[in-house]
């Protein structure tokens, strides 16, 4: 069967928050709450074909197909969800959702708070990954989905899968968690640090209120060292090597003589036109707080003891963000757990971002847990 | 079926190994291939299985077969393993191919309570006699490999391995061999091609 492109979709906003404001971690309530989300495919009559995809940091609800006529860009896994795809919306009702705290529809901190009239900025709650996956069961609730069949991500997605997992073992039959860690590194930590103080270094921030002049230039000089941070050497000695953009020879002086430093501007460039510099700073320091087993002292095992259903880990071999001996901490974890895990390090040279470049060998292996999954369900 | 028929038909080792399996247990397959040999288990002896490969094209074929496995090269141990985890680990004709078998063994009786391993006997007799006569490291349907080439870096005899359990403290529990033939049970060193052994830490 051929695969095909989904078509147009348009994003959709749900609501809560009036009278049941979110709890979050950091001890506020969020009041007035609004999530984008796309969905793919029908639901049946049954409801069990459900999956929910989660996207990572630079992600947004926009995980496949285009948004009108003239769209050339398609979402973000548009290869992994449509018609005889991986996730195949012929079978499956596909529901990606966007973080609270992001800038792509949902409520954030450029978002008005009602009880000012103003935008939120820094007034904005810290949040965690626990928060964003709380309001996420907001949206299963109001969508009636009892059960996901499973729930898939990557990178920070990942992280909302197994938070998933954790925290709502109840409501999935399975769940994929792709190049991801249970708690982010010391050096990824490190780089977050970095890419903030790049952001609240350029004036234009100004403390998070700025309104004409946005900090374009820090929340680009952000996006470019992270960018470094999901490739590898080996992806990018193959990509760039140490090519010259234009000129034949070095220019003696500071542009950008090679094509490697070409491509990260624009990257950067390409960055501040759709995402929010405050945005980048709430997401990035969720992430650097995700820590499932801080609630176990360090016990990963524990803190993953509620999980009950089937899990995938895949990672990569040449990640080195979340590198694989993380996913592999996790499979020990969850094997001690008697859960059922399957799990690949998959061979692969374009470091981090292999999550969203090998989709062949992860069409094969999503394609196989997923269609299992549904069939074993079925048969039950 | 079809794929598993087959591969039982050229394993008389799996076809052993199956009657030593109880119903309902724990397995850890190592080396699972496809996992066609633990979906059986599975079918047949209700277990709740989990195989190990390190080929990617083999774990999306597990993955296909609705068998949990694990991506893991066995040279490395059985890192992701908790002691005890498992009731029984299978390990099918792949011994030889490990940098240390030795050590594999020890994990494999960490991990497990009870180990069903089977080898390839280079002792067996049309191996020696290759050696012997023609001069030449031996070439078998088992073992279709030229000595450069050959995955195989660790070929014992059947003595060999018993050796190696005896001065590993491991106790033997079971000894079966391919060859069905009285040849075979008065002289396995000599006349089985394959052996399977059940074995088990001697706490003494």
């Amino acid at each position: 069967m051929k695969k095909e492109n989904i078509g147009i979709i348009k994003p959709q906003i749900f609501k809560f928050g009036n009278n049941d404001a979110l709890q979050l971690d950091c001890g506020k309530k969020l009041e007035n709450v609004e999530i984008c989300y796309e969905t793919y495919g029908k639901l049946n009559d049954k409801a069990d074909n459900a999956i929910l995809i989660l996207h990572p940091l630079s992600g947004d609800a926009h995980a496949a197909g285009i948004r009108n006529a003239e769209d050339e860009k398609f979402g973000w896994w548009n290869e992994m969800i449509g018609p005889n795809k991986a996730f195949d919306t012929n079978k499956y009702f596909m529901v990606s959702s966007n973080v609270i705290g992001g800038c792509s529809g949902s409520t954030g901190p450029r978002s008005i708070n009602l009880e000012t009239g103003k935008l939120y900025n820094t007034d904005f709650p810290v949040l965690t990954i626990g928060d964003m996956v709380r309001a996420q069961h907001k949206l299963m609730q109001h969508l009636k989905i009892e059960k996901w069949l499973s729930i898939a991500g990557g990178s920070m997605g990942g992280m909302q899968v197994l938070e998933w997992a954790v925290s709502y073992p109840e409501c999935m039959e399975s769940s994929i968690a792709i190049a991801t860690t249970s708690r982010l590194s010391p050096q990824g930590i490190a780089f977050d640090w970095v890419g903030r103080q790049a952001i609240m270094n350029d004036e234009n921030w100004n403390s998070g209120e700025y309104y004409k002049n946005s900090p374009e230039g820090g929340l680009s000089v952000a996006r470019m060292l992270a960018h470094i941070t999901y490739l590898s050497e080996e992806s990018m000695s193959e990509k760039f090597g140490r090519n010259l953009q234009k000129t034949e020879d070095y220019s003696f002086g500071f542009d950008k003589d090679f094509a490697v430093e070409s491509y990260l501007q624009y990257q950067g460039n390409r960055f501040v036109e759709r995402f929010d510099a405050n945005s980048y700073l709430y997401i990035t320091r969720a992430i650097d707080y995700f820590d499932l087993s801080r609630r176990t002292k360090g016990d990963l095992a524990k803190a993953f003891e509620p999980v009950n259903s089937p899990m995938m880990l895949i990672s990569f071999t040449s990640d080195w963000l979340f590198p694989p001996s993380h996913s592999q901490e996790i499979v020990k974890a969850l094997i001690k757990n008697e859960v059922d895990v399957t799990y690949c390090n998959v061979e692969s040279s374009y470091g981090h971002d292999a999550f969203l470049l090998e989709v062949d060998v992860l069409d094969k292996l999503v394609r196989g847990f997923v269609d299992n999954q549904y069939k074993s369900n079925s048969n039950e | 079926m079809n794929n598993i028929q087959n591969t039982l038909k050229n394993r008389k080792d799996l076809r052993l190994m199956l009657d030593l399996i109880p119903d309902g247990v724990k397995v850890l397959d190592l080396g699972c291939g496809d996992g066609s040999f633990l979906k059986m288990l599975k079918n047949t002896k209700n277990v709740k299985p989990i195989g190990v490969e390190n080929s990617q094209n083999a774990i999306i074929d597990c993955i296909q077969n609705g068998i949990p496995v694990i991506n893991c090269d066995l040279n490395n141990g059985l890192k992701e393993f908790p002691d005890k985890s498992f009731d029984i680990v299978l390990l099918g004709r792949t011994l030889q191919a490990i940098h240390r078998p030795d050590d594999i063994l020890k994990e494999m009786l960490r991990v497990g309570d009870t180990v069903v391993v089977s080898i390839i006997n280079i002792g067996y007799y049309k191996s020696r006699f290759q050696l012997l006569f023609n001069g030449k490291m031996p070439e078998t349907k088992t073992i279709p490999y030229k000595w450069y080439n050959t995955p195989n870096i660790h070929l014992s005899t059947i003595n060999d391995f018993k050796f190696l359990c005896k001065s590993s403290n491991i106790k033997i529990i079971k000894e079966i061999y391919t060859n069905n033939s009285i040849t075979a049970k008065l002289l396995p060193n000599l006349f089985a091609e394959t052996a399977v052994f059940v074995i088990k830490n001697d706490n003494k």
